[in-house]
C-alpha cells in the first residue's frame, strides 16, 4: 500500500482555506462561493481533483483529474486578476506602510487575500503532482513517449509563467521591475518591425556572417595544424588558454577599426567563435582509433583519403560540438559588442537604450526575440548534427 | 655476442637531451607564442601607418623608413599598440601608482576579482545543489534539466544592464548585481557537469552500496560525490572563466566608475587605445591565474583522495 501524496492532502486543505476565507477583502468582499456558476465548477473540479489525486499516489495514477481540476482553477484565477486588482486592500509593492488610511502592510495584505492565495498554492500543487506523474509515466510507442517529452518540460514552462503572471499582477509589482508576461507579450505583438529590424540588424548580418567566419577559418586552420605537429603542440595550449579568456573584451577595439556598422559585430563573433572551433576540430581529428588508423595505411591512403574517409567522419560529433557551442557564442557577442556604438538599430543597441527610458517590457521583448534565436539557431545545429552523425551511439537507442 | 646484447641493440636509441628539449612541447608554445608577438609588430605597422603619414605630412617631417616604423610603435594613441607600449602600461599602472588610486590596473582588478570571485562561489554551490537534487528527485530530472539547458539561450551578458538597472532600483548596488550576472553565468556548467558525475558510478557499484545496506546519503558521499569530483574541477575550470566574463560586462554597459569593464568602456569613449590593450591584458592574466587555482587545487584534492600523479 503506497502512502498518500502529501501535495494532494496540502491541496484539500488549501481549497478548504479558499472557499472558507475571502479571496478577496479590502475595497470590497469576495468569496468563491459568491461567485456563482464558476466559483462553484472551480471549487468542486480543484477539491476533486485533490480528493483522486490523494490515494493511490503512484504513477499514471488520476492524471486525468489532475490536468482537468489544475488548469481550470488556473483559468479561473487568470480571469479573476482584474477583479482581484479592484478588490484587494490597497498595497503598494516595497513601501512602508502608513498609518490609517495609507496602504496597509504587506501581512494585512495577505491575510485579506487569503483564499485567493489558497485556491493557487492548490491548483499549483496540484500542476505538480501532475508534472510529477507525468515524468512517471513509461509512453508506449515511439509517438506516445516523443509527445511525453515535449509535454513535460512545456507543461513546466506553462506554469512558471503562470507562477510569474500571477505573483506580478497579483502583488502589484511595478513594470519598471518586472512586468507580466501578458505585458511581455503585448509589447511584442505592438512592435514587430522594430523587433524584425533590429533582428535583421544583429542576427542576420552580424550573427550570421561572423559565425561562418569564425568557424570556418578555425576548421580549416584545424586541418593546417594539424599537419603540421609542431604548430599543433605550441597552439593548442595557447588555444586553449584563449578560449577561456575574456574575449568579448575587444569589441571596443573592433568598433575602433571596423566601425559602427555590422562588420564590426561580425568580427568581434568571428574572433568569439574561431578558438572553440579551433579547439573541437582539432579534438575530434585525434578521436579516430590507433586500429582505424592501422587499418587505412595498409590500404595506403594518402593523407586526404584518411582524412576524408576516416578522421573527419570521426570528427564530426567534435565539430557539431563546438558549432553549438558557438551558436551561442556568436549572439552574445554581437549584441555586447552593439553596447559600444552602432547605427540606430540592432538588439544591443535597443536594449542599452530602453534600459536608459526604463521601459523594461521592450527589454524583454528583445529578450525573448534573442533567446528564440539563440534557441531556434542551436536547434537547427542540432538537427543536422543528427542527419550527420546518425551513427553515432548516442543517437543510437 | 650475446642473444641479450642483440636484443639490447633493436631498442630506439633515446635522442641527447638538446633534441629532447627541441622537441618539447614547451619549446613549441614559446616559438608560437614568439611568432604572435612577430605578427602583432608587423600589424602595429600596417595599421597606424596611415595615421603616422598623416601626421608626418601636417608636421612636415619626412623619415626614413626604420625611423617610421619606430614611430609607429610609440604613437600616442595607436589603432593597434605595439606590444612594448601595453607591457609598459601594465608595469606603470601596476607597479608605479599604489594601489587605490583611480589609475591603478591592482585597484580595477581587485573590484572586477571579488564581484567574480563572490559570483563563482555562489553560482557553484547552486550548481552543486541543484545537481544533487537532479539526480535524486526523478520529477525535476525531466522537468527542470530542459529549461536549465534553455536558461542558457537568454544572452544574460546582452541583458547585463537590464539586470543592473532593475536591481539598483530595488536598492541593490554595488558588488552584489555583477555577482548575480557571474553567477548565472557559472551556475550553469557545474550543473551540467555535477549532474554527468553524480551518474557516473558504474551501477555494479550502486549495486555493491545496495549489498551494503547503504542509506542514500551513504551512497552519496561515500560513492556518488568523489566519483564526481573530476567532473566538478573541469566545469569549475570553465565556470570561473564565465564568472570573469560576466563580472566584466556586467561593468561595461551601466556607467560603472570601477573595474576592468570600466576600464575598457572609459579607454573606448576616449580613444585610450593602450588603457585597453593593458585592461585586456589584465583581464587575460587573472583568467589564466583563477583557471590555474582551481587545477591547482583540483591536483590537491586527487592526491589526497589518493589518486597518482599521471
Amino acid at each position: 500500500m503506497s502512502r498518500p501524496s502529501w501535495q494532494a492532502l496540502l491541496a484539500l486543505v488549501a481549497v478548504v482555506a479558499a472557499v472558507a476565507l475571502p479571496l478577496a477583502d479590502g475595497r470590497s468582499t469576495i468569496f468563491l462561493v459568491d461567485d456563482g456558476l464558476a466559483g462553484f465548477l472551480v471549487v468542486w473540479t480543484v477539491g476533486l481533483a485533490a480528493i483522486f489525486a490523494v490515494w493511490p499516489a503512484g504513477r499514471e495514477a488520476s492524471i486525468e483529474a489532475l490536468f482537468i481540476g489544475a488548469h481550470a482553477g488556473a483559468a479561473y484565477i487568470y480571469l479573476f486578476l482584474p477583479r482581484f486588482a479592484a478588490a484587494a486592500p490597497a498595497w503598494t509593492f516595497g513601501q512602508r506602510p502608513a498609518d490609517g488610511s495609507g496602504p496597509v502592510g504587506f501581512g494585512t495584505f495577505l491575510a485579506d487575500t487569503a483564499g485567493f492565495w489558497g485556491l493557487f498554492l492548490a491548483v499549483w500543487l496540484l500542476a505538480w503532482l501532475l508534472v510529477t506523474r507525468l515524468s512517471l509515466l513509461r509512453a508506449g510507442g515511439r509517438l506516445g513517449s516523443l509527445l511525453l517529452r515535449i509535454l513535460v518540460p512545456a507543461l513546466f514552462g506553462i506554469w512558471l509563467l503562470f507562477l510569474w503572471e500571477v505573483v506580478t499582477r497579483a502583488l502589484g509589482v511595478p513594470p519598471v521591475l518586472l512586468p507580466p508576461p501578458s505585458a511581455i507579450g503585448a509589447r511584442i505583438a505592438a512592435s514587430l518591425p522594430t523587433l524584425w529590424a533590429d533582428f535583421r540588424q544583429t542576427f542576420l548580418k552580424a550573427v550570421i556572417a561572423g559565425f561562418a567566419i569564425g568557424s570556418g577559418a578555425g576548421f580549416l586552420f584545424a586541418l593546417l595544424v594539424d599537419r603540421i605537429p609542431f604548430l599543433k603542440r605550441g597552439l593548442l595550449p595557447i588555444g586553449n588558454l584563449v578560449s577561456a579568456l575574456p574575449i568579448i573584451g575587444i569589441a571596443p577595439i573592433m568598433v575602433m577599426w571596423f566601425g559602427f556598422d555590422w562588420p564590426s559585430k561580425a568580427a568581434v563573433v568571428a574572433i568569439m567563435t574561431f578558438f572553440p572551433m579551433l579547439v573541437n576540430t582539432l579534438a575530434g581529428l585525434d578521436a579516430a582509433d590507433r586500429i582505424q588508423r592501422d587499418l587505412m595505411r595498409t590500404y595506403a591512403a594518402s593523407h586526404g583519403q584518411t582524412l576524408f574517409k576516416l578522421r573527419l567522419p570521426a570528427a564530426l560529433p567534435f565539430i557539431f560540438n563546438g558549432l553549438k557551442i558557438n551558436t551561442t557564442l556568436a549572439l552574445i557577442g554581437a549584441i555586447v559588442a552593439e553596447f559600444f556604438g552602432t547605427p540606430i538599430v540592432g538588439m544591443g543597441f535597443r536594449i542599452s537604450t530602453e534600459v536608459g527610458r526604463m521601459s523594461i517590457d521592450m527589454v524583454w521583448a528583445e529578450i525573448a526575440v534573442a533567446a528564440l534565436a539563440g534557441s531556434v539557431f542551436y536547434g537547427v545545429m542540432a538537427l543536422i548534427e543528427r542527419a550527420c552523425t546518425f551513427w553515432h551511439p548516442s543517437f543510437r537507442t | 655476442m650475446t642473444a641479450g646484447t642483440e636484443i639490447f641493440a633493436y631498442a630506439p636509441k633515446r635522442p641527447n637531451i638538446l633534441v629532447r628539449f627541441l622537441n618539447s612541447s614547451f619549446v613549441a608554445i614559446l616559438v608560437v607564442a614568439a611568432a604572435i608577438v612577430a605578427i602583432w609588430y608587423v600589424g602595429a605597422v600596417a595599421l597606424n601607418a596611415t595615421a603616422q603619414n598623416f601626421a608626418d605630412e601636417r608636421a612636415g617631417v619626412t623619415r626614413d623608413w626604420p625611423d617610421f616604423v619606430k614611430a609607429t610603435w610609440s604613437q600616442d594613441k595607436p589603432r593597434l599598440p605595439a606590444p612594448h607600449q601595453v607591457a609598459e602600461e601594465v608595469y606603470n599602472t601596476t607597479f608605479l601608482v599604489p594601489p587605490t588610486a583611480k589609475r591603478s590596473l591592482v585597484y580595477h582588478g581587485w573590484i572586477t576579482l571579488s564581484s567574480t570571485l563572490v559570483g563563482f562561489v555562489i553560482g557553484t554551490l547552486l550548481g552543486i545543489g541543484l545537481a544533487i537534487l537532479i539526480v535524486h528527485v526523478p520529477s525535476l530530472d525531466r522537468s527542470l534539466m530542459p529549461w536549465i539547458v534553455s536558461s542558457q539561450t537568454i544572452p544574460i551578458l546582452a541583458i547585463a544592464p537590464m539586470v543592473i538597472v532593475v536591481l539598483a532600483a530595488v536598492g541593490v548596488v554595488g558588488l552584489l548585481p555583477k555577482a548575480v550576472i557571474s553567477t548565472y553565468l557559472s551556475f550553469f556548467p557545474v550543473t551540467v557537469g555535477m549532474v554527468k558525475g553524480l551518474r557516473s558510478p558504474e551501477p555494479m557499484h550502486l549495486d555493491l552500496m545496495r549489498t551494503y545496506n547503504a542509506s542514500r546519503w551513504q551512497t552519496f558521499w561515500k560513492l556518488r560525490w568523489p566519483s564526481a569530483l573530476p567532473f566538478l574541477f573541469v566545469s569549475m575550470k570553465v565556470a570561473v572563466a564565465a564568472a570573469l566574463v560576466g563580472a566584466i560586462v556586467g561593468e561595461m554597459p551601466t556607467g560603472a566608475v570601477a573595474g576592468l569593464g570600466a576600464r575598457l568602456l572609459t579607454g573606448s569613449y576616449y580613444g585610450q587605445t593602450i588603457q585597453i590593450w593593458a585592461a585586456l591584458f589584465a583581464a587575460a592574466l587573472m583568467a589564466a591565474v583563477l583557471v590555474g587555482i582551481v587545477g591547482l587545487v583540483g591536483r590537491l584534492v586527487f592526491r589526497h583522495m589518493g589518486a597518482r600523479p599521471a
